[in-house]
């Protein structure tokens, strides 16, 4: 679910920082800039892994700071298509049941790719599997907090960059304007609709 | 550092194992935790958050009984298997203990692998990768009393 991406950016250091090593202040300003941040089309960024090349730092007139160019690599959360990956429920709602990973959260498995035939109850807001077996239907209900083992079957990564004022939607677009800032910047798409999917405890022989 | 890298076609990025983002991510807090200063700036924030909730992550993984030794001891007995870069990664960060999970991470398994073959990869995945000390002594523990009621 990891992968280490190669990368390259200017990184500025303020005058405060000089009396740091070069290779360190690089690194907290890169770690500052990227941790914990989805980078558009290449993931969830977790940490540096390694400075592979420097080069000559510069200073701009006007600026006290220096500018170096770094080349390096950084360790990304971008789990493979198909790959599948074990995380907990973290509730449900119409659109699917909700799954996190604790460093991660915005992962859904819709309702066509649970195991089929599914309910949604309302009631207790929670999926249910109604499994079926000789004696008549098994109900087996997809609750908060349990661990559940899933394929990853889609994922989408959408601009959150800021687009400016846009005067001609002010009017109409109030609410929409919400719902886009609500939006997640990397979404993943599961399914647990295989045998060997689903809940951990629908597949133990204990 | 060792490397383990499983290197993909596609993209700038090569897959990384559990384990090796485990260790890295151990090594880079001892680190911060010794040298002391800065831990707590605005800036170091969000790298403290996904460190540590990263962390909590693969720490309940099969990944934290693994070892460079045992990775390596791993990708060597995979070596007949035929296997992916992707399926071998699956089964070092999973170590599936059951036909079921073997088919799940291997692709087309039921075209290219037989019964005894899935039986085999069983047999290396657990004999190579640690589980849980704890549940593993509990279970030679269990089969150690049934034989002994086995009447002869």
């Amino acid at each position: 679910m990891f992968v280490l991406v190669e990368m390259m950016d200017t990184v500025r250091i303020p005058p405060w920082q000089f009396e740091m090593k070069l290779n360190d202040s690089i690194a907290e300003e890169l770690n500052k800039k990227l941790a914990n941040k989805v980078v558009y089309n290449v993931g969830l960024c977790i940490c540096l892994y390694d400075i592979t090349k420097l080069e000559d730092s510069y200073i701009f007139p006007g600026d006290g700071a220096s500018h170096t160019k770094v080349h390096f690599r950084y360790v990304v959360f971008h789990p493979f298509l198909d790959e599948i990956l074990i995380g907990e429920i973290k509730g449900c709602s119409q659109d699917g049941v909700h799954v996190s990973l604790g460093f991660f959260d915005d992962i859904v498995i819709p309702p066509e790719s649970l195991q089929q035939p599914a309910k949604f109850d309302e009631a207790e807001q929670v999926w249910v599997w109604e499994y079926e077996t000789e004696e008549g239907a098994h109900d087996l209900y997809m609750d908060t907090g349990e661990e559940i083992r899933f394929r990853i079957v889609d994922e989408s990564f959408v601009d959150t960059s800021p687009t400016g004022p846009s005067s001609t939607e002010a009017s109409t677009s109030g609410a929409t304007e919400e719902v886009q800032k609500k939006e997640a910047p990397y979404t993943l798409v599961g399914s647990i609709s295989e045998p060997g999917l689903g809940l951990l405890s629908w597949w133990t022989n204990s | 550092m060792h490397n383990f890298l499983f290197s993909r076609k596609d993209a700038n990025a090569a897959l990384l194992s559990n384990f090796e983002v485990f260790q890295l991510l151990t090594d880079l807090k001892q680190q911060r935790k010794d040298s002391g200063k800065h831990k707590q700036s605005s800036g170091q924030q969000n790298l403290n958050t996904i460190m540590y909730e990263t962390l909590k992550y693969i720490s309940k993984t099969p990944c934290r009984f693994q070892s460079p030794e045992i990775v390596r001891d791993f990708l060597i007995a995979m070596k007949g298997h035929k296997l992916t870069k992707a399926e071998k990664l699956q089964l070092l960060n999973h170590r599936p203990m059951t036909a079921v999970e073997i088919q799940l991470m291997v692709e087309e398994s039921e075209e290219r692998l037989t019964e005894e073959q899935i039986e085999s990869l069983l047999q290396t995945v657990s004999s190579v990768l640690p589980g849980n000390p704890a549940e593993e002594l509990q279970k030679q523990a269990t089969t150690a009393a049934e034989e002994d009621d086995d009447p002869e």
